[in-house]
């Protein structure tokens, strides 16, 4: 018997660019999914707004100290606004495991496309997913009342730096996801770790009210460092120690995240 | 240059090991362009680890394998370019539509979109999931599902194609459908890799097969060889009055020669055969003793009975997991 080789279709032979046309197909599939996904939509539009409409109206009176809901919005929306998409980082590690445990994993790898292309898909989709977010939450706000009063540039520079610190920071979860056995693990981990961090913070109340270890939490956690930040840049305050100190937490945890996810990842494709 | 005396497959010593379990322990298989290869076997045997081997997903720890004259390691890439996998695992989004699913896959090859709607039409057509098309995947019946696996793998025209388990819980009109599709595409030059645990189906498609065994290659040769090695057919007989048994029973035993077994729960007369030639002597004698039957067949070794027979013990040490297999 001989053996001889059988040609492979023109169209897969050399396209320089293929990985990115497949990236933006993959980066498309994760958005459908969403659209296509009751679940998956009600986590991105409605729980912003039952979030934001829920804790100014229960909470508003007491913390902002007879001010009323009014004067807590300014301070609450961009704490919410970090919380909302520090949240839906996780969905992204989730994600991940769940298209490993059932097999769309296998299938995009059986496909002579670029091995790097279904995380760039994952990471670039989940970005979409953020700014939804972003956008729902926002407008929510300004519907009721909220406004950059720091003007529209430095407003906008917020949202943009709360998107690049939640790409930063989904690196934890695709490391995750691509290392633990379950979803549901994910999704255990997960809370253990997001409700410290952004209920033991400037979130919803100053953390000088707070008791002694979880000002000393706060001080070593990115999210105050990162809320003050929004605040100063919608509206108004120092803007510089924030900044720097978020710009630090983004680069380190990529340096540290985006390799250990990548390893997970060739492990297992 | 003929297709006839071309290896699509082939593979030498593969060995897979997980920790201390080994998955396949020294593999030989060769697969000729445009035939059927069925790997037989209970769960656990290695038809999946060598199917993932040579669909490029897992790289064997030793012994190497070429699909379409390529290296399933070094030459991964090419090897994903002409094949299609389908499976239990390589499984289709379950949370888009089975139109959007073929589409993607379609753009991911590299095609327009337009060609890739057209493509993803021209299969659920093919497949008579038209109306289904644009449902979420996750609602799809076991059959449907099934058929849109099999469309996924074939949006890249794949000439060589691995079918892993593709029948397993599907109703018997849609495993017909299933086998349907196999065979048209065989007939246009496709080489097909089938593992299942139904003999049936082995017997149905594949041209040759080989049975699996602790990843071990137990048997192989033709479906009638290994048939004729696994020895012995059942003859059964139901008659519509379970109280005529004794007498099916007794003329059974007469025509075959042995005493066969009566099961009284179910009305059944089952006898073990070495060929046919008893069934036109049962015919007769239940006709003269005007013996009504429902039921009169010669039904072929399971695949427990084969096993038996090759391999000289029951599939015994996973009895669970083939009827799990066989439920789902």
């Amino acid at each position: 018997m001989t053996t001889a080789t059988i040609e492979t279709a023109p169209a897969q032979r050399s396209r320089p660019f293929a990985w990115v046309q497949q990236s933006l197909t993959l980066a498309w599939r994760n958005i459908v999914r969403i659209r296509q996904n009751p679940e998956a939509l009600a986590d991105v539009t409605f729980q912003p707004i039952i979030f934001l409409v829920l804790f100014l109206f229960v909470f508003g009176g007491a913390i902002a100290q007879g001010g009323g809901w009014r004067d807590y919005l300014p301070f609450l929306l961009p704490g919410l606004l970090v919380q909302t998409v520090v949240f839906s980082t996780m969905g992204t590690g989730v994600g991940l495991n769940d298209d490993f445990a059932k097999g769309v994993f296998d299938r995009f790898r059986s496909l002579p496309i670029a091995r790097i292309s279904p995380l760039i898909g994952a990471v670039l989709g989940d970005a979409v997913r953020y700014t939804l977010s972003i956008v729902i939450l926002m407008a929510t706000g300004f519907a009721l009342g909220f406004r950059f009063d720091n003007g529209l540039g430095y407003g906008l520079l917020g949202l943009v730096i709360v998107l690049g610190f939640a790409l930063a920071m989904c690196w934890i979860w695709v490391w995750l996801g691509l290392t633990m056995k379950t979803a549901q693990g994910v999704q255990g981990i997960a809370f253990l770790v997001m409700f410290p961090l952004t209920f033991g913070s400037n979130i919803f109340a100053p953390t000088s009210t707070m008791p002694g270890f979880l000002q000393a939490f706060a001080k070593v956690s990115p999210i105050p460092y990162l809320v003050d930040l929004e605040r100063a840049l919608m509206g108004g305050g120092p803007i510089q120690k924030p900044l720097l100190v978020t710009l630090a937490w983004m680069i380190g945890l990529v340096a540290v995240f985006a390799p250990l996810a990548i390893r997970a990842y060739r492990r297992r494709t | 240059m003929t297709t006839s005396n071309q290896v699509a497959i082939e593979a030498v010593g593969l060995v897979k090991k997980y920790g201390t379990t080994t998955a396949l322990a020294g593999v030989d298989l060769s697969v000729p362009t445009g035939t059927v290869l069925g790997v037989l076997g209970p769960n656990g045997a290695g038809k999946t680890t060598a199917v993932r081997i040579l669909g490029t997903l897992l790289r064997p720890d030793a012994g190497h394998a070429t699909v379409g004259g390529y290296d399933v390691v070094r030459e991964a890439a090419k090897v994903r370019g002409i094949i299609g996998l389908t499976g239990q695992y390589a499984s289709v989004d379950e949370d888009m539509s089975g139109r959007r699913n073929l589409v993607m896959i379609g753009r991911l090859l590299g095609m327009s979109r337009a060609d890739s709607r057209s493509r993803a039409e021209q299969l659920l057509e093919r497949f008579e999931l038209i109306d289904a098309g644009d449902r979420i995947a996750k609602g799809y019946s076991g059959g449907m599902r099934r058929r849109l696996d099999l469309a996924a793998s074939l949006v890249g025209n794949p000439r060589i194609l691995y079918l892993d388990e593709p029948t397993t819980g599907l109703d018997p009109h849609a495993r017909n459908g299933v086998w349907e599709t196999i065979r048209d595409l065989v007939l246009d030059g496709t080489t097909v890799l089938l593992t299942t645990q139904y003999l049936e189906e082995a017997d149905a498609l594949a041209d040759s097969l080989m049975v699996f065994d602790k990843g071990h290659v137990v048997a192989s040769g033709r479906p009638a060889e290994l048939k004729a090695q696994a020895g012995k057919q059942t003859l059964d007989v139901r008659p519509s009055e379970p109280a005529h048994l004794e007498r099916v029973a007794a003329i059974v035993a007469e025509a075959v020669g042995v005493r066969p077994s009566v099961d009284v729960v179910n009305a059944l007369v089952s006898a073990p055969v070495t060929d046919g030639t008893a069934l036109p002597v049962v015919v007769r004698r239940l006709d003269e003793a005007g013996i009504a039957v429902t039921e009169l067949a010669l039904r072929l070794p399971s695949l427990d009975e084969v096993f038996l027979a090759l391999t000289g013990h029951a599939a015994e040490e996973r009895p669970a997991d083939i009827l799990e297999g066989a439920s789902r």
